[in-house]
């Protein structure tokens, strides 16, 4: 059935290897978005819960505006809009950049500002779900609102919250075929080219999916290891290893298991 | 830098405004056709019916694991086929991108719904049920009238977090070339050029509608919230 994707494609590759790049594009994307979004997200998150309001307004603002514009008209803001509202020196330099990389940039940006939008909200639900001795603690030992988020209270939310980031993260492979409306050439896109290119639909989109599927197993996997390494000892896990992802999704917003088992 | 001139949506709001609904209906069909379908499929699986629980739970993990677009592909491509099938001469039989959208929707999103379903339904205490067998309630009573009302009261501030997604998500059948809000501002800004004002403009409109709406499962969370703890 999958025989096709080894035929020769026009440009003298196999269908594979678009299926194959597609997989880096997605990958990358993915990746380092990741990484940009755990970083914003953590400090916005840490944002949502200080006292001082010109670090919380901006942080509230932050969240309510990232979340609530869908991923695609945010992908056409960064690509299409942005380099008309900079400065028109730095538009036309965004412009001049060449065009795998004119899309992956928009696309980087908008997935990790729009993914550190939903970490900041786990986040900041990790941080509520601590016990307050924590930081009264922490005042007591004479330590720095600095000191004490930094070394008290974000290092124990963050363990808190592992289960509910691995939906984070299956979020953010998956909204990597947004870029596709941007023109990036990643799995979803190529598995629409290899079906247009051969008319064997059914295998290029099977092809893709048993891709994603594997993605989405390594993701699950890697987060319940992660997990189980950092978890703080004497919190329960959170439910049947099967149902974690699942409970901690339905429970956006509201406190996963573990952490009322942490309070 | 040209001058930024919202004028032209003025101009085209009727067009805007057809986008608009569209994306509305499409979102109250997804959920009813997802709610009522996701109930079902939650069902099947409390109740372990065999063959049928271990195919549900596939396809519930399958669509979960892949994006929405691939899902839409997908369907555009099944749905003709299978629907040709069912009318019996195997010709696949077109239906368009519209009934297209409006089907994967509604299968897609009843995968999310059966999730917080089943959940729910493991989530209401286990004296209720032994309360409705002491009653001599017939199973059909007990799901009905005792354990279904209590699991979408309590279930209710996730399902409709989760009606916002589905709602912004719905901008993804831009893809399948709709007019959708998206879909509409992105016409027309191909024809007048205004990239710029008609990309902001509905950015603004989504971000209204969403956030309104989540204030107001806020408020309901809230409520709720005060009801449990009596």
């Amino acid at each position: 059935m999958f025989g096709v994707l080894f035929e020769q494609t026009a440009d003298g590759q196999r269908y594979i290897d678009w299926l194959l790049s597609g997989l880096g594009w997605t990958l990358a994307l993915a990746f380092f978005g990741w990484w940009i979004a755990f970083g914003i997200g953590v400090i916005v998150g840490v944002g949502r819960t200080v006292q001082n309001r010109v670090f919380a307004i901006p942080a509230r603002l932050y969240v309510e505006i990232f979340r609530n514009i869908p991923v695609l008209v945010q992908m056409f803001l960064w690509y299409f809009v942005f380099p008309e509202v900079v400065p028109s020196a730095i538009g036309d330099a965004i412009k001049q950049i060449p065009p795998p990389w004119a899309s992956f940039f928009p696309a980087l940006l908008c997935l990790g500002l729009y993914t550190a939008s939903r970490i900041a909200e786990q986040v900041r639900a990790g941080i509520e779900a601590l016990p307050k001795g924590q930081l009264e603690a922490a005042n007591a030992l004479g330590l720095s609102s600095y000191l004490t988020y930094r070394h008290v209270i974000v290092p124990q939310a963050l363990r808190l919250i592992v289960p509910s980031l691995t939906s984070e993260v299956m979020g953010i492979y998956k909204n990597t075929s947004v870029a596709l409306t941007i023109g990036l050439m990643e799995l979803t896109a190529q598995a629409r080219q290899i079906s247009e290119a051969t008319f064997q639909t059914f295998t290029a989109f099977g092809a893709a999916t048993v891709v994603y599927l594997c993605l989405a197993l390594i993701a699950y996997q890697a987060m319940a290891l992660i997990d189980r390494a950092v978890r703080i000892p004497g919190s329960a896990p959170a439910t049947l290893p099967a149902d974690q992802d699942l409970a901690s999704e339905v429970q956006q917003g509201g406190l996963p298991h573990v952490m009322e088992a942490a309070k | 830098m040209n001058a930024l001139d919202f004028s032209i949506v003025a101009q085209s709001w009727p067009y805007l405004w057809s986008g608009l609904l569209f994306s509305l209906s499409l979102t109250a069909a997804a959920f009813a056709i997802g709610m009522i379908l996701g109930t079902c499929l939650a069902l099947a699986q409390h109740f372990e019916i065999p063959v049928v629980a271990q195919i549900i739970r596939g396809y519930v993990a399958i669509i979960r694991s892949i994006p929405l677009i691939l899902v839409l592909f997908w369907f555009f491509f099944l749905v003709p086929i299978v629907l040709g099938h069912l009318s019996g001469n195997g010709r696949p039989i077109p239906i368009g991108a519209t009934y297209t959208a409006f089907i994967t929707f509604g299968l897609f999103e009843a995968a999310y719904y059966s999730e917080i379903i089943r959940v729910g339904l493991r989530a209401v205490n286990k004296g209720q049920f032994e309360a409705c067998q002491a009653l001599a309630l017939s199973t059909y009573d007990t799901y009905r009238h005792i354990v279904l009302p209590q699991v979408l009261r309590v279930a209710s501030p996730i399902i409709l977090s989760q009606t916002i997604i589905l709602f912004q998500d719905t901008s993804l059948v831009y893809v399948l070339s709709l007019t959708d809000l998206l879909g509409a501002a992105s016409k027309l800004a191909q024809l007048n050029g205004r990239l710029v004002e008609m990309y902001l403009v509905i950015a603004v409109a989504y971000l209204v509608i969403s956030s309104a709406t989540s204030q107001c499962v806020a408020i309901l969370r809230k409520r709720y919230a005060v009801a449990a703890a009596r």
